[in-house]
């Protein structure tokens, strides 16, 4: 996947409040924003946030209300004006750019769906729709041509005259998304946009979302806070509190190392069986035998004696992976005189294997059922490493762990 | 001099308006002549249209416009009043009133709604314009009568202007309340897809404020009929002459009538108004 930045945060700011110069100075001496409140009244949003979107990607930022999140997305925008810092787009700095640039900006690379809708009463569900397009000037054959076809995308073309509030949430929202992609944005912003939907229509809508992603690669920051949204449509997580972002990484990165605890508090009650893949837990610890030094089976034999293990891996000279010896097999196939002596002779043949992408919930018939560790593949099929039994509860005893230190830590606090 | 017993006159303001309003006149009257100019256009059309039309004609004007935006019921109740104000010898008062009436609504509108759209914008602009617009709702029309005559000389443009004078603030208010009513969400949402300053007035806020700024129309319909008894003090003529004048020559018949037809008249173009603001 290419790595090009398209949206970089840096060291922004965003204080509300009559006194914002008063407050940064304070912010600088390393004051609270609690101190910061009560000595000027001004409030703190935003500080220091730095981070980088990729192209393509869809970009959570997820925290708990008050953490700062909405007035970040906005900066992106420049709905709200920055207190300090910079938001570079592909390269330019937009806090610097003046409102007739920034209106240019706005029609040519962005566009916005909003937790409330937002949709305009005043217009039917394809006038809604072409409205970006209609702003920008675009001539009304053309745009309701366009606004038709983002009705298509998300299955509301019978709808189009009717008027936003003959339709159900959920339904709204798609027009709010068919109206944010009617324009062809680079960058979709996307405020709590499923929010206010139920969750059975949320998470339908989430699925959406992936598929219009997968046709399209765009490049989506997705506010929220739910964990579990971010989780299943993040490709990064950045996760804010009390205005800074306290870490940005992958799901499975975060989930594996929180930066703190109130990271590892967000992830308190998360299945860790839904994020963490196979990839992520593989460890390759077993024995590997190589098909070009193996071809004996007597010198398997002794690699895996001399190892103490019961099962080998066999892979080719590229690290592809071919099948699993056990000692067992293997000294059959040596006792026996009815068969050539190859490796492969000796596979144990109800031996499967799962890829990389596959979820702890996906493998765990397949090692729960076998007493070898299951080989993980990457997607060319080559051996990245084996889940064991022991390495699967392991991983699950350190998610429930990690659940009842947090729930020991707020405990405490309480009393 | 003792400041505090109040028994004679300290601050001479009365002598200052006088002088002022003196001055105005003598030297600036071409001025306000120039003023009267538009307004007087304006109603002698609408006065024209009114009475060369044949009054089957007005009637049957009006009953469509009833049945279009009111229903049927309203349609009876406007042939109904204006058969009765014919009846009653009123035909060519109620044309004038008309005239008069629609003329004022329509140069309120004029300045009406563009001020009330810069008060539901800007704050500021609001905190200025209010002291003005309570002056206006408050103050006795009799006060501002004797120096609009004398700046504008007796006759109906001079009762159109106390009619402006009084019914302007409600339309004004009421076109600022549904800029302001229109919410922000709808007017950020806007603003994300490039929308200008303007863009966002002409596309979100100004559509969306229509409902609240029809309402303000219609009260400054209401309020406009309300004036035009004290109009014709002043010379406006129309339905307020035979309440003037049943006032002083103490015919209480005449006064009647023209009371009468004030209210029918104002009750039918209450409820075509309202009923159109509905579409």
């Amino acid at each position: 996947m290419s790595r090009e930045v398209k949206v970089a945060v840096n060291n922004l700011f965003k204080i509300f409040g009559p006194h914002p110069k008063k407050a940064m100075a304070l912010l600088r001496d390393g004051l609270d924003k609690e101190i910061i409140f009560e000595k000027t009244e001004t409030t703190v949003g935003v500080q220091n946030a730095s981070f980088e979107i990729y192209k393509g990607e869809i970009f959570v930022i997820m925290g708990l209300s008050g953490s700062g999140k909405s007035t970040m997305v906005r900066m992106l925008n420049r709905l709200i004006e920055p207190t300090a810092g910079e938001v570079l787009i592909d390269g330019e700095n937009i806090v610097s750019k003046s409102d007739e640039e920034m209106v240019k900006l706005r029609r040519a690379k962005l566009s916005m769906v909003f937790q409330s809708f937002a949709l305009m009463p005043h217009m039917t569900v394809l006038q809604n729709a072409a409205f970006g397009l209609e702003i920008a000037g675009v001539d009304k054959e053309t745009r309701e041509a366009r606004a038709l076809q983002a009705l298509e995308q998300v299955g509301l073309e019978a709808w189009a005259a009717s008027k936003p509030e003959e339709l159900s949430g959920g339904m709204q929202q798609r027009v709010g998304l068919a109206r944010g992609l009617a324009v062809d944005p680079d960058i979709l912003l996307m405020d709590e946009a499923f929010s206010a939907l139920d969750p059975l229509i949320r998470t339908e809508m989430q699925d959406e979302l992936l598929k219009l992603q997968a046709k399209a690669k765009r490049t989506i920051v997705f506010i929220s806070h739910d964990l579990d949204e971010a989780m299943r449509i993040g490709d990064r997580i950045a996760i804010m509190e009390g205005g800074r972002v306290v870490q940005v990484g992958t799901p499975e990165d975060i989930l594996q190392n929180p930066a703190d605890d109130y990271v590892r508090a967000f992830f308190r009650g998360v299945d860790p069986t839904n994020i963490l893949t196979a990839g992520d837990i593989a460890s390759d610890t077993q024995v590997t035998i190589r098909i070009t030094d193996g071809r004996n089976p007597r010198a398997a034999l002794q690699r895996l004696i001399k190892n103490d293990r019961d099962y080998g891996y066999v892979i080719d000279s590229e690290d592809r992976f071919q099948g699993i010896v056990s000692t067992d097999s293997l000294r059959e196939l040596i006792e026996r005189t009815d068969s050539e002596h190859l490796l492969k002779n000796a596979y144990i043949k109800e031996a499967g294997s799962a890829n990389a992408t596959d979820s702890m919930q996906e493998i765990l018939p397949e090692v729960a059922s076998h007493p070898w560790a299951l080989p993980v593949l990457d997607e060319d099929g080559r051996y990245l490493g084996a889940i064991s039994k022991n390495l699967f509860l392991r991983t699950l005893h350190r998610g429930h762990q990690e659940e009842q230190a947090a729930v020991a830590a707020s405990n405490e606090g309480e009393y | 001099m003792n400041l505090l017993t109040f028994k004679e006159k300290i601050i001479p303001l009365d002598e200052w308006v006088q002088d002022f309003v003196d001055w105005l006149v003598f030297n600036h009257r071409d001025i306000f002549q120039a003023i009267k100019a538009p307004i007087e256009l304006c109603l002698k059309g609408f006065e024209w249209f009114f009475t060369t039309l044949p009054p089957v004609v007005v009637i049957l004007l009006f009953a469509i416009a009833a049945w279009r935006f009111a229903g049927k019921r309203v349609t009876v109740f406007s042939i109904v009043t204006f058969l009765l104000v014919g009846y009653l010898g009123l035909w060519e008062e109620t044309m004038t009133t008309l005239a008069m009436v629609i003329s004022s609504v329509f140069f309120c509108a004029l300045a009406g709604i563009p001020l009330g759209i810069m008060s539901g914008r800007s704050d500021r602009f609001e905190l200025m314009l209010r002291p003005a617009l309570d002056a206006m709702q408050t103050i006795p029309p009799f006060v501002y009568l004797v120096p609009v005559v004398m700046l504008f000389s007796i006759g109906t443009v001079s009762g159109i202007l106390a009619t402006i004078v009084f019914a302007l603030p409600p339309l004004v208010r009421l076109t600022s309340l549904g800029i302001r009513q229109v919410h922000p969400e709808l007017i950020e949402a806007a603003l994300a897809f490039g929308a200008t300053p303007w863009q966002v007035l002409r596309k979100v806020q100004f559509p969306l404020a229509m409902p609240s700024i029809m309402a303000g129309l219609n009260q400054t319909l209401m309020m406009a009929l309300s004036m035009v008894v004290i109009a014709a003090l002043i010379g406006a003529g129309g339905l307020g002459n035979p309440v003037v004048q049943g006032l002083n020559t103490l015919e209480i018949g005449l006064a009647t009538i023209g009371g009468l037809a004030i209210v029918l008249l104002a009750m039918m173009l209450d409820r075509i108004t309202q009923g159109f603001a509905r579409r």
